[in-house]
């Protein structure tokens, strides 16, 4: 039933295939920059942000990846490319083998159907003057899918026992829920078109350990089920291992380290992952008392000023000349994962 | 000698078409100089509510303060007029609020918003209120601190919004800081920098902090103290090390399974708490943990438990407590 037995079966991702089967998602030379612009009002572009410079990926069907790294490193612009919320800057999003940017109206129409987000903020995510009945139908209503609200309200109701809530609660209003059971909701309309593909951009982030992990469970349940592709951004790396088949790390718009998740969290070779792995808390004070902190010295470069070389030389403990000078390229290391770094020896080989 | 913060059977109830809610009933506790506390528990179970009181910032109505007093210092918050607390806010208490877009005006620079405050609080020139401004951003890690004060709220990612508020409330160097849920949008290594910041300052300047976090690593790992609340209420409290080795609350124990956790093998399945959270218009006669708790008997479902103590600071609010530690599976 749970999503890591059969994430076990798999044969060691491959970095670019996902696991093993063929990709339902990728990203080939992913670039998003945004304009700054300089003046008061109307000022010209002075610089830009590299949110996204360069990122390859792919996601395997019913395959759940995690992406994690540093604030602001361009997790959720990636995510936001991937809705179609936000265009390229230069190279291509392909899902089911097209490239989105190349969709007509009605292509891309039926793109939103299959490809459904949810979002960190159950709060001002949904719209306050409409009742769980109303948000859970409306992507029916507008794709015509169920243009009956006897039905689209039947339809409602069956998602939200999906979701693990009552049906009784079709007619309250999102201020009459807890946080819990709004992001319920939000997950319930997000699965209304039955999707393929869902972006959770810190969807549990908000929510108190107990709900966590009731969503948690659903999700992996609903995969199970419903064969659903997950990219699962989040800052919280304990929910993110459990969750992910397997997991990639950003650095201020970059990827760093793509492996599977056993292997990333055992045996992490990229100094940023090092570093990240490190700073998690443990909840157990005893653990907490005993364990190094490496906390990353220095500050996160900016975006719009992004250091040459690899970009996190400038916090990076081992790197040297050759790091300030040049791109380290997202190398396959073996056993399935890639790493961008010039000192990241072999992997070691698994026990 | 009294603690810095000593918060005594506060009550705080909100008129709402379907009833009245009582958000926070009867919640004591104390906050030390020079320490950390933290508040964890359900959501909606009143922690940002019983933070918010603190500087009197529930709005009223719906709000009602319903009984309790906030001593600072000995002088009690919840008596002051509001040109008396807004002498406290910001300047003694700082406050990071749980989310950071609706605690930034959208509408003003960055800039503009934490040179104002340190020129109100500190009465700084505007040349050394922005010198500050820099010196406070790139202490919690914002790189480019002249550059990003010339931008707008929108313009930042979610975590770095958040470390802004940190960076304001670290301004006016308070001697109580009030954090709801400050690292929540950050990732792990600003996290940790922010935390071990704010540690620091408690140490070094015996600057109190009162912490609200989902987050039970982080409570483990700063944390001097604990505060556990379900439905309005403080289930369990104690010292950090000794709640987590014997937690005395089967709410606490089924928050502990339900995490995740970095240093256990990977692929047992989450266990959390069963059944919903507690409906705060239909709250039960007894224990509000009853209807989830397996430990529950008779008496459980007649009067809520009192706060008990257990011996080293620790205190539980649960009939059953001798049969949770004597091992009994909750
Ligand atoms: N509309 C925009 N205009 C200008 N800059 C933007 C815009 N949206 C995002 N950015 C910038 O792009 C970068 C990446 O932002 P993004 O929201 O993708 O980060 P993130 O990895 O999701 O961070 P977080 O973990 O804090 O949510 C940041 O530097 C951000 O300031
Ligand atoms: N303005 C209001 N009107 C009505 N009820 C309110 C209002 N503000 C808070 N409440 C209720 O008071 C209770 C406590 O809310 P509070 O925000 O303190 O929860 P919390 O413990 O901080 O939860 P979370 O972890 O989700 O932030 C909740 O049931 C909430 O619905
Ligand atoms: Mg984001
Ligand atoms: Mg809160």
């Amino acid at each position: 039933m749970s999503g890591r037995a059969q994430a076990g079966q798999a044969p060691a991702g491959q970095v670019q295939a996902g696991r093993g089967g063929e990709a339902l998602v990728e990203l080939r030379q992913l670039r998003k920059y945004f304009p700054v612009r300089g003046g008061i009002l109307f000022g010209r572009t002075v610089s830009q942000v590299k949110a996204v410079d360069g990122v390859s990926l792919s996601i395997g069907r019913s395959e759940t990846l995690g992406l994690v790294g540093e604030s602001g490193c361009g997790k959720s612009t990636i995510g936001r490319c991937l809705l179609k919320l936000e265009a390229p800057s230069a190279g291509q999003v392909i899902f089911d083998g097209q490239d989105i940017a190349g969709l007509d109206r009605s292509a891309t129409k039926a793109l939103r159907r299959r490809v459904q987000a949810v979002f960190q903020d159950p709060y001002s995510s949904l719209n306050p003057r409409m009742t769980v009945a109303e948000i859970v139908g409306e992507p029916l209503l507008v794709h015509g899918v169920e243009p009956g609200a006897a039905g689209r309200r039947r339809r409602a109701g069956q998602l939200l026992e999906l979701c693990g809530l009552s049906a009784r609660l079709i007619d309250r209003y999102p201020h009459e829920m807890s946080g819990g059971q709004r992001q319920r909701v939000g997950i319930a309309r997000a699965l209304a078109l039955r999707p393929d593909f869902v972006v959770c951009d810190e969807a549990v982030s908000a929510l108190d350990v107990s709900i966590q992990a009731q969503i948690v469970r659903l999700l992996e349940d609903l995969r199970a089920e419903l064969g659903l592709t997950y990219l699962f951004i989040g800052h919280d790396l304990s929910v993110v291992r459990h969750i992910s088949h397997r997991v990639a790390v950003m650095y201020l718009g970059h990827l760093v380290e793509v492996a599977d998740t056993d292997s990333l969290f055992d045996d992490p070779r990229h100094p940023y992952t090092q570093a990240l792995l490190s700073a998690v808390p443990v909840p157990d004070p005893e653990v907490e008392r005993h364990r190094p902190r490496r906390i990353v010295e220095g500050e996160i470069p900016s975006p719009m000023n992004p250091p040459p070389g690899c970009v996190f030389h400038t916090r990076c403990p081992l790197a040297d000349e050759v790091c300030r000078r040049q791109v380290p390229a997202l190398e396959p290391l073996g056993a399935g994962r890639a790493v961008a770094c010039f000192k990241a020896g072999p992997a070691a080989v698994p026990a | 000698m009294a603690a810095l913060l000593e918060i005594r059977d506060l009550g705080v109830e909100f008129r709402t078409p379907a009833g009245v809610v009582k958000a926070v009933n009867g919640v004591s506790f104390d906050v030390g100089r020079g320490e950390v506390v933290a508040l964890v528990g359900e959501s909606g179970s009143g922690k940002s509510v019983t933070a918010l009181s603190v500087l009197q910032l529930i709005a009223q109505p719906p709000g009602r303060i319903a009984g309790g007093r906030v001593l600072f210092e000995g002088c009690d918050l919840l008596a002051l007029d509001e040109a008396a607390i807004r002498h406290v806010r910001g300047r003694r208490i700082a406050m990071v609020f749980q989310e950071p877009m609706t605690s930034l005006n959208p509408v003003l620079s960055i800039g503009r918003q934490m040179t104002e405050a340190l020129r109100l609080h500190l009465g700084l020139s505007a040349a050394a209120a922005r010198q500050r401004a820099v010196a406070l951003l790139d202490q919690v890690g914002i790189a480019e601190p002249q550059r990003r004060l010339r931008q707008y709220p929108h313009q930042l990612s979610g975590g770095m919004r958040q470390r802004v508020m940190i960076a304001m409330a670290l301004s006016c160097e308070p001697e109580l800081i009030i954090a709801d849920e400050p690292t929540t949008a950050l990732d792990v290594t600003i996290q940790a920098q922010i935390l071990e910041i704010m540690q620091d300052l408690c140490r070094r300047l015996g600057v109190a902090l009162l912490i609200i976090t989902h987050n039970l690593g982080i409570v483990a790992r700063y944390a001097d103290r604990v505060n556990v609340m379900y439905a309005g209420r403080i289930v369990e409290s104690g010292p950090a090390a000794a709640l987590y080795r014997r937690p005395a609350h089967p709410y606490t124990v089924g928050l502990l399974n339900s995490v995740p956790r970095l240093d256990r093998p990977r692929g047992r399945p989450l266990e959390p708490i069963p059944g919903s959270p507690p409906d705060l218009h239909l709250l039960p006669a007894g224990c509000a943990f009853a209807p989830r708790c397996s430990l529950a008997e008779a008496p459980c479902r007649i009067a809520p438990p009192p706060l008990r103590a257990l011996g080293d600071g620790q205190a539980s609010a649960c009939f059953e407590v001798e049969r949770l530690l004597a091992g009994v599976p909750a």
